[in-house]
């Protein structure tokens, strides 16, 4: 489905110095799998969606979406950003109709579809509304339904949850793994929460930087559907142990992540 | 329900009104009245009692008198003006946005006219206007001229501005979506930018208002700037006054049409 063949990227920074963002990563998501980038800040791992989103040029080698190079945006991803960036002077429903607009697709077709969307993601009733009157949580919501009205196989998310309160963010964790049932997606996460990774994800890459690398991938084997109580299961536990480990093995006095 | 400021921009730093409709219209339009009748009252009184000449400082009750004794020619000389002012903010919006649109779109234009406007905006626009009037003549074209330019470069400027205050990842957005560069300034760009766009064509119209009347201190054979040059040449100061009070309300009023245009066809960030 996604595949990331010995990609590297390297940035020019102003004073000509190179900086590499990531080495040689090798990834393959397969369909309908929940993949999460997890890693400190600095490990490429949004650098690395971007280039699989193809709005970043990769500097070596190369990566796949149904078996085509992706050499530029695809119709076929939608993105999830970690601010909702929605169009303030539009209500929801116009927001979420925006990249049907951008398409050239038949609005009055795709409105049933944007309808059925802005319930499940339990905003109904608030079609009409515009963004300044919803909360953090319901923006990002809408920015969920806008991601996936042109119907991708492929959901991109960078962080789009690291905005929001500690309380909004895990009731929104449970409320997408609810809609990636209802509507199942390829979906490569990227976020800072240890947790967050563990409940969503069927796999976690784990990420070390300078330069990115993956330094393990870890299959999380916890029964779905996940819900908060998933949560207090010791396997749940083990795993973010795992992970824990991973990132902050070597550093003894480091705090405990959350 | 968040309170609505419905006056002037610069009544928005006023504290926050107290509770209630009544005390709102209160704070927001019978003080500043009461404050304005107030002043009046006291500049009569203070005339009066001082025996000020009326050649130094006239009462407002003679203003008003030297305003209806000319109440003939008054009419004629705020039309010249006003058209003056309107033709110049009209040459500034048509000339300045499309030269905001084509800064931002281009990187080219953005390294090479732009700091060329910067430059020669500081250039005092007042000592061009002789010189305009030398290039171009006589008539109302210089004044509409020396209008037009000290207007348009607020509206360039914020224009450029808020066609580049796009967040970031909204651009991504509509990059991964593979949108055309007309789809991005028509479908984001350009309501983004309106509220610059409006606070850049506030301080325009207000700005038109003072080309128009210093094209007239040039040169001109009517207009308000021209009576005011006239008036006070022959010590007809209540005539001068007069003109004064008619060009501060023309200027209220240009500022309060931009605004109400801006709140009738842009309603969604009025509220914010």
């Amino acid at each position: 489905m996604i595949r990331i063949d010995g990609v590297s990227k390297v940035y020019v920074t102003r004073a000509r110095e190179t900086v590499a963002a990531l080495e040689r990563i090798n990834l393959e998501v397969g369909e309908n799998e929940f993949v999460v980038l997890v890693g400190p800040s600095g490990c490429g791992k949004s650098t690395l969606l971007k280039m699989v989103s193809g709005l970043l040029p990769v500097t070596a080698g190369r990566i796949e979406v149904h078996g085509m190079l992706v050499d530029g945006p695809r119709e076929d991803v939608g993105i999830v950003f970690q601010a909702p960036v929605l169009l303030n002077w539009r209500d929801v429903l116009a927001n979420v109709l925006f990249p049907i607009e951008i398409l050239h697709r038949d609005r009055q077709r795709y409105r049933p579809l944007a309808l059925d969307l802005i319930r499940l993601v339990g905003l109904a009733g608030f079609e009409n509304k515009h963004p300044r009157e919803l909360s953090g949580g319901m923006q990002q919501r809408v920015a969920i339904c806008r991601a996936l009205i042109h119907d991708p196989t492929v959901l991109l998310m960078d962080e789009p949850f690291g905005a929001l309160d500690a309380l909004t963010r895990e009731e929104m964790s449970v409320e997408l793994l609810r809609i990636w049932e209802h509507r199942r997606k390829t979906i490569l996460f990227v976020t800072h929460s240890i947790s967050e990774a563990v409940l969503l994800a069927d796999r976690v890459v784990v990420m070390s930087p300078r330069p990115g690398r993956i330094a393990r991938i870890v299959e999380i084997r916890l029964p779905r559907p996940r819900s908060m109580a998933t949560e207090s299961m010791p396997e749940y536990r083990q795993h973010a142990d795992e992970i824990r480990e991973l990132i902050f093995g070597g550093r003894q006095h480091a705090s405990p992540a959350r | 329900m968040p309170t609505r400021s419905e006056s002037l921009s610069s009544a928005d730093v006023s504290t926050p009104a107290p509770p209630g409709k009544g005390s709102v219209l209160g704070a927001e339009y019978l003080m500043p009245a009461a404050a304005l009748v107030c002043m009046l009252v006291i500049w009569e009184a203070a005339v009066r009692l001082f025996r000020v000449p009326t050649f130094v400082l006239p009462a407002p009750s003679q203003i008003v008198g030297a305003a209806w004794e000319h109440r003939v020619h008054l009419p004629g000389h705020t039309w010249a003006t006003l058209w003056e002012t309107l033709a110049g903010f009209g040459l500034s919006i048509a000339v300045g946005v499309p030269l905001a649109v084509a800064i931002v779109a281009s990187r080219f234009l953005r390294n090479t006219i732009y700091p060329l406007l910067v430059i020669t905006q500081s250039v005092p626009k007042v000592a061009i206007a002789p010189l305009i009037v030398i290039f171009m003549g006589v008539g109302e074209m210089p004044k509409i001229v020396v209008a037009f330019l000290v207007a348009f470069f607020p509206i360039v400027v914020d224009t450029a501005t808020g066609l580049a205050a796009v967040p970031p990842e909204l651009l991504d957005l509509s990059r991964s979506l593979k949108a055309s560069r007309l789809q991005e300034f028509v479908k984001i760009r350009f309501p983004t930018a309106v509220p610059f766009i409006f606070s850049g064509l506030k301080v325009a119209v207000a700005l038109s208002v003072v080309g128009a009347v210093v094209g007239e201190f040039v040169q001109a054979d009517k207009g308000l700037g021209y009576l005011i040059v006239v008036s006070t040449s022959f010590w007809k100061t209540p005539l001068a006054f007069a003109a004064m009070g008619i060009l501060s309300l023309m200027g209220i009023v240009l500022f309060g049409l931009v605004a109400l245009v801006e709140r009738l066809a842009f309603p969604w960030h009025a509220a914010e």
